[in-house]
């Protein structure tokens, strides 16, 4: 598709990586469901073993409609390519076993997934790496946490579910300041809305089970990579900071990754080694399911975004909720941020806090009928949940404070019915909790 | 690997073998806001398939000192020079796009010293839009998006240099930034293109190679088109050279958009 100007992110949404299938003629992307591939001959086989040429081997590597997809989001995020791993979680795994091992050390915001600070707090920690967690906003907290051994800055591009916005740029500049990469979670954004890498991140996960597929279908992750971080940098001693990409890798025909590519050493260990060795790959059945998210990623996303406004005007105009934290209020703590880095929105996952007590939030949740009640968010239908007793269920009062999380908060996320149906439903459960006292 | 040349270091990718220089010996040379790592695939291959490999980053670019060529003659002193630093006396020289033209220069100086010549992507003359010039020169990211553009013909090439996932439009884009950024004092992007605008050698040069000439052309390539490679491919064989031409359907970025195709007929041309 030869042009004159780059292709815009809606022909990207729906061109990117894929064309109509050579030996078939079929538009639409094919479903792959193959574990592996036919070798051409013995040195054809050897060739794609050795990197010597590229092609598929065996689906937990690669496939054809997983590549479409990777190739997609790294298209619509302004990346070099991407890999995409079973889920967002393994997505943030994959990323920081590929930088780092025992000894290791990540600065990491306040405000993230319960399920991303659980692996930082807890599970890592049991594999010798470890965490200092930072409020999103706390700028000096970042640069004071950064230790000799850390190898990573981390956090969400609109935390979750206090809606902190990342200031990206001064943290990212902090980070390159130290030599080290920031990793952001834009799974609650969305390239629609924010393109990470243009403000300055190294690195870009997404939970695809959100908005990607935005179907509320399969569950999926993908890492992209900026091909803007030096991975040769070297420690002040003369050391190699990330000798996992710039040293020979005796695990695989001693290359050096950063010699191999200048941009995408990072890629090149993540599926060599990562999706080798952990083995955390996506279907490419579920890659094709995303795909299908994709292509209407721009109109969903607008639809999520104006539906989200008038919701967030109508509870902000309520009588009995004391609180609406979206960033789109003057009186969010992150407004001004997210006026200057998300101009399209900050997204339609928010939180509220009722007036009244913990039974009359029970009251207002079970009375709801558009909106369901369960874990996820990102849908093209309307979901509420109540973090404090299960998504962030683990974490401690003070972690929860730290995370903007009372024990009244409730999560909205907002999706693509009829607004005035969203609103009914809320004031019809809003009156139902008021007079359950 | 590093040598010194000129008395500045100057890397040389070996496709992950060691360097062997008892192994006939390939020389390929990368184009402007580029380096080494546009060829991996095809250099990869080779060096495990009976050949020595150096591809090289040109001096002043990413991993190698010394001053940036400001001309194709100037490019064509240094391959010399770098040969001899690396003790080979005989080497096939492969060039993509400028290095295409520093690659036939070096072969017009160096005559029975190259075995065979791979000119992949090239034109004579290489000549580069004014109104391109002066955006390198004063707004080079615009430019390197510019030249993006023009260079690919596909949103949707196959499994690529980092293999399958690989956004080659992107790719590209942040090899082009960071050669940019790997040179402090020069505009490497204004000072290659000023380089190709202005060699005028072309068909004097290909009339004095002593060896075999492949040219390897992209049908849909904007930046240099199939057509402008005729004249010198004419000259080739009006001067009785042995000439071969592979034309793929593909843009600028052979390497990375059909890179089995480029790597098959580079191959087969050399063990003829």
């Amino acid at each position: 598709m030869p042009g004159y100007s780059d292709p815009g992110f809606d022909t990207l949404a729906l061109h990117a990586g894929a064309a109509p299938d050579p030996s078939t003629g079929a538009r639409a992307v094919p479903i792959h469901l193959t574990t592996s591939f036919v070798f051409e001959s013995s040195d054809h086989a050897a060739a794609l073993f050795n990197l010597e040429r590229s092609g598929h081997v065996y689906s937990r590597i690669s496939n054809p409609t997983t590549a479409v997809l990777e190739q997609r989001i790294s298209a619509l995020e302004g990346g070099i390519g991407a890999i995409a791993t079973a889920s967002g979680q393994a997505a943030l795994h994959l990323s920081i076993a590929t930088l780092m091992g025992a000894g290791s050390h990540i600065v990491a915001s306040t405000a993230l997934y319960g399920g991303s600070q659980n692996l930082l707090h807890y599970t890592l920690r049991r594999f010798g790496i470890s965490t200092t967690f930072v409020k999103p906003g706390d700028i000096d907290g970042w640069r004071a946490a950064i230790r000799p051994e850390t190898k990573l800055l981390f956090g969400e591009t609109v935390g979750n579910p206090g809606m902190d916005v990342l200031d990206i740029p001064q943290v990212a500049q902090i980070a390159h300041e130290a030599g080290v990469p920031l990793l952001v979670d834009s799974t609650l954004t969305s390239p629609y809305l924010m393109k990470p890498f243009e403000l300055g991140a190294d690195l870009v996960y997404h939970s695809a089970t959100k908005f990607l597929s935005g179907h509320g279908t399969v569950i999926g992750g993908i890492v992209v990579d900026g091909g803007s971080f030096d991975w040769d940098r070297k420690c002040a001693d003369g050391t190699s900071k990330f000798a996992e990409l710039s040293a020979p890798y005796d695990g695989f025909h001693n290359m050096v990754f950063t010699e191999e590519s200048t941009v995408g050493a990072f890629l090149l260990r993540a599926r060599r080694e990562g999706l080798r060795d952990f083995g955390a790959c996506m279907s490419p059945h579920t890659a094709w399911l995303i795909l299908q998210g994709v292509e209407t990623l721009p109109l969903r996303m607008e639809r999520h975004m104006s539906n989200t406004r008038r919701v967030v005007e109508f509870l902000a105009a309520h009588p009995f909720v004391a609180n609406v934290g979206h960033p789109m209020l003057p009186t969010h703590k992150s407004h001004a941020l997210a006026e200057k880095l998300l101009p399209k929105g900050a997204g339609s996952v928010f939180s509220f806090d009722m007036k009244g007590n913990r039974e009359q939030g029970k009251k207002f949740i079970e009375t709801l009928k558009v909106f369901s009640h369960l874990a996820n968010v990102g849908d093209c239908r309307s979901l509420v949940i109540h973090p404090a007793s299960t998504t962030h269920f683990r974490m401690t009062d003070e972690a929860l404070a730290a995370g903007g999380i009372t024990q009244g908060t409730i999560r909205l996320s907002i999706g693509l019915e009829d607004p005035a149906d969203l609103i009914d439903d809320l004031k019809r459960a809003l009156k139902a909790a008021e007079k359950s006292t | 690997m590093y040598f010194n040349v000129n008395g500045h270091e100057t890397y040389c990718y070996t496709g992950g073998k060691p360097f062997d220089p008892a192994k006939p010996t390939i020389v390929f040379i990368h184009g402007v806001v580029n380096d080494h790592s546009v060829w991996i695939l095809q250099t990869r291959y080779l060096a495990h398939h009976g050949f020595n490999v150096l591809a090289v980053d040109l001096p002043g670019h990413c991993r190698s000192a010394g001053e940036a060529p400001a001309s194709v003659e100037d490019a064509a002193a240094f391959v010399a020079a770098l040969l001899d630093a690396a003790k080979v006396q005989q080497a096939a020289l492969v060039g993509h796009s400028w290095g295409s033209l520093i690659a036939l220069e070096a072969a017009s100086r160096l005559k029975e010293r190259v075995t065979h010549l791979v000119l992949v992507g090239t034109a004579f003359p290489m000549k580069v839009s004014s109104a391109l010039l002066e955006t390198s020169l004063n707004e080079p990211m615009k430019a390197l998006e510019m030249i993006n553009v023009f260079s690919r013909s596909t949103l949707a090439p196959p499994p690529s240099a980092l293999g399958p996932g690989t956004w080659v439009y992107g790719a590209s884009m942040a090899l082009g930034r960071r050669v940019i950024a790997s040179n402090s004092k020069v505009n490497v992007f204004h000072r290659g293109f000023k380089a190709c605008d202005s060699y005028a050698n072309g068909e004097a040069a290909i009339a004095a190679i002593t060896c075999p000439v492949l040219f390897v052309l992209g049908a849909q390539d904007q930046m240099t088109q199939a057509k402008a490679a005729q004249p010198l491919i004419a000259k080739a064989r009006e001067t009785g050279k042995q000439v071969e031409v592979a034309t793929l359907p593909v843009g600028h970025h052979q390497m990375t958009e059909l890179p089995d195709a480029t790597l098959f007929a580079i191959r087969d041309f050399l063990r003829r």
